[in-house]
């Protein structure tokens, strides 16, 4: 499909782009603005950014962020990974039901209805066993919850996708089915595997709703003390702290997509030249 | 096997068993895992919600009343609180906030199918190479903060933000416009933030349209307006189904844009739960706000999806 774009196509598109950027550049601009008003321009300055590093609130904030991140983005790839597997691989097993419906439904659940109910179990738990105390834990199985239901779903569409028989080969040569997927699936499958963590990596860095009902006293993400500030009104080390995380996420974002399309530029090579 | 045999015959008789077992009961270990911690951590929860939905609030740790007491006779007795639910709908404000929900994500549902059409459209009719850039920049946005693009939009709208200034300055207005805290904003705000949404599967669709349809209607004579209505438009309602229920969803039970850019008056459903949450600490009625708004909204929705991709498989 190429012809020529009418120009009502280019201005829908220009104008639909317009929408989604000029918001997060001007953000960018105002972050540099000397002027503690936001209304005034007062000159160029980076000064918003060096009180970040001196405000510990907020690098406690990040850096509890990160940490969460990390340890829920691993363990969704793991469980995200593993349902994927059983709902491609086994068409038949008691409960498939339930897991097809587990792993669609946190994609359609509102985050305030999660999160209180997730609280309401921490509770009742906490009463029982004496675990989880609400802070890090609890943040950490919460967003667990809902990241493996993205992680599935992207895993799902490229095991539907991957083809089976060379695993299929390596059995028949002898390896063990394990051994198999390990060697001939899971590097096709990869690439789904790192777009599902970096996806689960910025779901939780960005979650305010699901860690503030969750969360206990003290434990405080970065997403939380960013609304408390905002709700509070305009500070301008927010334009800072904003613009530093659209920057590193975009920046990070864009890094792995060129990665990755590289990399399965190079398999589709392989396999081409491995056809010939 | 030929290794087995070296092995002796008492340990390749184990060998064959643990393949036997691991071929008969193997899929488990994959299955259980994520079975078992979503049906803890997600489907539990729930039950919990609809316990203590039934319960009274009280001033203790936490805030509600147990609904089932066990004396020390053993004798069990269950005390259900339907008061939360005759609340919900006496008091008018939850009515309204359900309705003002199903409103206002309904009527940026289609803003955005508007905006959004004429964009996938435009993305699917590109060379190969434009087509990558410009759905990379369609889904950079969605990758990036989602707090922090409502918080940026807050700049364009805000009585001093960028619009205002700019109208001001070029003398189209004398005061500057009570956009932030209107119901306005909050369109914009679903708008801004779900455009993606809607656009991607919109684009899946159009992508796929087989071009030569379109080339028959137009060798027959069909103006280019009838084709679109006669053939683009109906092959593309999967698209559009896909692209509507992906922004009408997350708006519905939207709470940081009522809370960041509505006004008083924009109550939609999550923020009423959540304010009853934390600052009335109400966790029981908090509790009948999310049992009713599951049975009410998200519960067809989603048996709506369910079968409408069964069709779409069949």
């Amino acid at each position: 499909m190429q012809d020529r774009l009418s120009p009502f196509l280019i201005s829908t598109l220009c104008i639909g782009i317009a929408v989604l950027y000029v918001p997060i550049l001007v953000l960018i601009g105002y972050s540099f603005n000397a002027s503690a008003l936001v209304s005034v321009w007062g000159g160029f300055s980076t000064h918003w950014y060096t009180a970040l590093l001196h405000n510990d609130q907020i690098l406690d904030a990040a850096w509890l962020s990160l940490r969460i991140g990390v340890v829920v983005s691993t363990g969704a790839v793991v469980l995200g990974t593993l349902a994927a597997i059983a709902l491609v691989r086994f068409k038949m097993f008691r409960g498939r039901l339930l897991l097809t419906g587990m792993v669609n439904a946190p994609l359609v659940m509102p985050e305030v209805v999660t999160g209180i109910t997730q609280l309401l179990l921490f509770v009742a738990m906490m009463r029982v066993f004496g675990w989880p105390h609400r802070g890090f834990t609890t943040i950490v199985i919460a967003h667990i919850a809902f990241c493996t239901a993205y992680v599935t779903i992207t895993v799902q569409s490229r095991l539907n996708g991957a083809d089976r028989s060379l695993e299929e080969a390596a059995m028949d040569l002898g390896a063990g089915p394990v051994r198999a997927f390990v060697d001939t699936t899971l590097p096709i499958i990869a690439p789904a595997l790192a777009s599902g963590w970096l996806l689960s990596f910025t779901l939780s860095l960005d979650d305010l709703v699901i860690s503030s009902f969750v969360s206990g006293p003290g434990a405080s993400t970065l997403p939380m003390v960013i609304f408390s500030k905002v709700k509070l009104g305009v500070s301008p080390d927010v334009n800072a702290l904003a613009s530093l995380i659209i920057c590193v996420v975009g920046a990070c974002v864009l890094f792995a997509s060129f990665c990755m399309r590289r990399a399965e530029r190079r398999r589709v090579l392989d396999t081409q030249m491995a056809e010939r | 096997m030929t290794q087995a045999t070296s092995e002796g015959p008492v340990r390749a008789a184990l060998r064959t068993a643990r393949g036997e077992w691991f071929k008969r009961h193997g899929k488990w270990l994959i299955i259980l895992p994520p079975l078992l911690y979503l049906l803890i951590f997600f489907l539990i929860p729930f039950a919990f919600a609809l316990k203590i939905s039934f319960a009274e609030t009280a001033i203790r740790v936490p805030p509600f009343t147990d609904i089932l007491t066990v004396s020390p006779d053993w004798h069990i007795q269950l005390t259900l609180n339907l008061g939360n639910f005759k609340y919900l709908f006496t008091d008018e404000v939850y009515g309204l906030s359900y309705l003002y929900s199903i409103k206002t994500a309904f009527f940026s549902t289609i803003i955005c199918l508007c905006l959004g059409y004429p964009m996938a459209y435009g993305i699917a009719r590109s060379s190969k190479s434009t087509q990558g850039i410009l759905l990379l920049i369609i889904i950079l946005p969605f990758w990036t903060s989602f707090l922090l693009r409502v918080y940026a939009l807050q700049g364009i709208i805000r009585d001093t933000g960028l619009l205002n200034t700019a109208l001001l300055w070029l003398g189209v207005i004398h005061h500057p416009l009570q956009i932030m805290r209107t119901t306005l904003a909050v369109y914009l705000g679903i708008i801004y933030s779900y455009l993606p949404f809607m656009v991607l599967p919109l684009f899946a669709t159009l992508e796929k349209l087989d071009h030569s349809l379109l080339e028959a209607a137009g060798d027959l004579g069909s103006p280019p307006w009838r084709t679109f209505l006669d053939v683009t438009l109906p092959l593309s309602i999967p698209g559009i189904v896909a692209g509507s229920l992906l922004v009408f969803i997350p708006a519905i039970g939207e709470f940081v844009i009522p809370s960041l850019l509505g006004g008083p008056d924009s109550l939609m459903i999550g923020r009423v739960l959540w304010d009853e949450f934390f600052w009335n600490r109400d966790w029981p009625v908090a509790s009948a706000v999310s049992i009713v708004f599951l049975v009410l909204l998200v519960g067809p929705i989603a048996l709506y999806q369910h079968y409408s991709s069964k069709e779409l498989e069949a």
